[in-house]
């Protein structure tokens, strides 16, 4: 596992859905290890998010990972950013747990015998052996959250997005995933509304109305967020 | 709800699935073929032999048959009231032996390997513009989205019928139907964050 980081840049980046525009003239290089991004729904932060392994392009101005172009080297790009969503239901794409973490290895070349291995390391890792061949549907929400980031983990990716990882988690599963966050080498990018998850971040980047309202480390970033949203 | 691969060292589970493939697609057409009752309960009998013979029992058998009792009723009640008791009993016999072959394959068989299998046996699609890659994820992802479809329709029923609405079919297929597209646009992402590529050699 690797634990380089990916330089990521957005040079003046725009972005619209219709006639509504959801990222508005954004310059931003992001270097530190654990990035939160709040802001309110509709503020863009996902679009933001997706942005980063290009999932979303934008319709101006540039995002580069690793010097690498979002917009003419997604697939490039996607080797270095993995992408875990909100809802793990979505993600997870085999019916039987150890076949769905071995579904990214597949897609870059891996061998059996060391998609095999990996496997079991990240079984091991997240308490999953005992689920091995079980069905995914049957997990409980915070295990088909640990397969869905063992899933992207095993791809060895420099930088991971989260989308809201823990929105749909009960308080046990949520304090499991956030102790998989933090115990990451790689980079963490997680967009959230969970404000304790994002305490000891290096960096917090609030967005407001597709823009950015703060950048700061999480304490003043946090008190601009709330003053912005309760107008206190 | 269908069962999915049960590990096992079974002869089935051993045997290549390319192979389980063709012998279902033979069996099953076999099935259709066969002109009366007792032969079609010859080969059920065989069937559920099999269960027995792999150590999966005749539990995981039932419990392939479970899920469809009341589609079984109603075909029956259709054709025994448009053809007659035996045609009825013709029809449910062929069926289940059809449902519990087909249930063989996917108990005794990953579904990593039943999709390398067919990405394989399909490959002679690709000069005609098909995609084996594309079809056989397409089959992974229906045996994987089954009981997720299945949780979002019991959502959305036990949603409509709190707000008093728990006989219309209208009421509950709406939303799942929307829920489902916005769901195949997230898995879509999903498969392309992590790399997919159907066009890999």
């Amino acid at each position: 596992m690797t634990s380089a980081t990916a330089a990521i840049s957005f040079d003046r980046v725009s972005h619209a859905f219709g006639d509504k525009p959801v990222l508005r003239d954004i310059s931003l290089t992001l270097k530190e290890k654990r990035i939160a991004i709040v802001g309110a729904n509709g503020s863009g932060k996902s679009t933001f998010a997706r942005m980063i392994n290009g999932l979303q392009l934008p319709d101006q101005g540039r995002v580069t990972v690793a010097g690498l172009d979002t917009a003419k080297d997604g697939k490039a790009v996607r080797q270095h950013v993995g992408f875990v969503f909100q809802n793990p239901d979505n993600q997870i794409v085999f019916p039987i747990v150890e076949e769905d973490i071995a579904f990214g290895m597949k897609n870059l070349g891996l061998k059996k015998p060391e998609i095999e291995t990996k496997t079991a390391e990240m079984l091991a890792r997240y308490g999953l052996e005992g689920h091995r061949t079980h069905p995914a549907h049957l997990l409980s929400g915070g295990q088909k959250q640990l397969l869905a980031i063992s899933g992207v983990l095993v791809m060895a990716p420099e930088v991971i997005v989260f989308d809201e990882p823990t929105t749909l988690l009960d308080l046990r599963n949520k304090m499991r995933v956030a102790e998989a966050i933090e115990a990451l080498d790689q980079t963490a990018i997680v967009v959230t509304h969970d404000l304790d998850l994002i305490a000891g971040f290096d960096r917090v980047i609030v967005f407001d109305d597709g823009r950015v309202l703060a950048d700061d480390a999480p304490s003043p970033a946090l008190a601009r967020y709330v003053e912005a949203m309760t107008g206190v | 709800m269908f069962e999915l691969y049960r590990p096992g060292d079974s002869f089935l589970h051993r045997m290549r699935p390319g192979a389980k493939l063709l012998a279902l697609a033979g069996g099953g057409t076999a099935i259709f073929l066969l002109p009366g009752l007792p032969a079609l309960g010859a080969v059920m009998l065989a069937v559920l032999m099999i269960y027995g013979a792999t150590g999966l029992g005749l539990g995981a058998a039932w419990a392939q048959l479970r899920p469809v009792l009341i589609i079984f009723a109603v075909l029956f009640a259709a054709q025994v009231f448009i053809s007659g008791w035996m045609t009825g009993a013709f029809f449910i016999t062929r069926f289940a032996t059809l449902l519990m072959l087909a249930g063989l394959l996917t108990l005794t068989t990953r579904v990593s390997d039943m999709v390398a299998a067919l990405e394989h046996g399909l490959e002679w699609l690709r000069p005609l513009g098909l995609n084996p890659s594309k079809i056989s994820l397409a089959l992974a992802l229906a045996l994987r989205f089954i009981p997720v479809l299945a949780q979002i329709t019991s959502e959305v029923r036990e949603a409509q019928r709190v707000r008093g609405l728990d006989r219309s079919i209208i009421a509950i297929a709406i939303p799942v139907i929307v829920r489902t597209l916005r769901m195949s646009d997230a898995i879509a992402d999903a498969i392309e964050a992590r790399g997919y590529n159907p066009d890999r050699p």
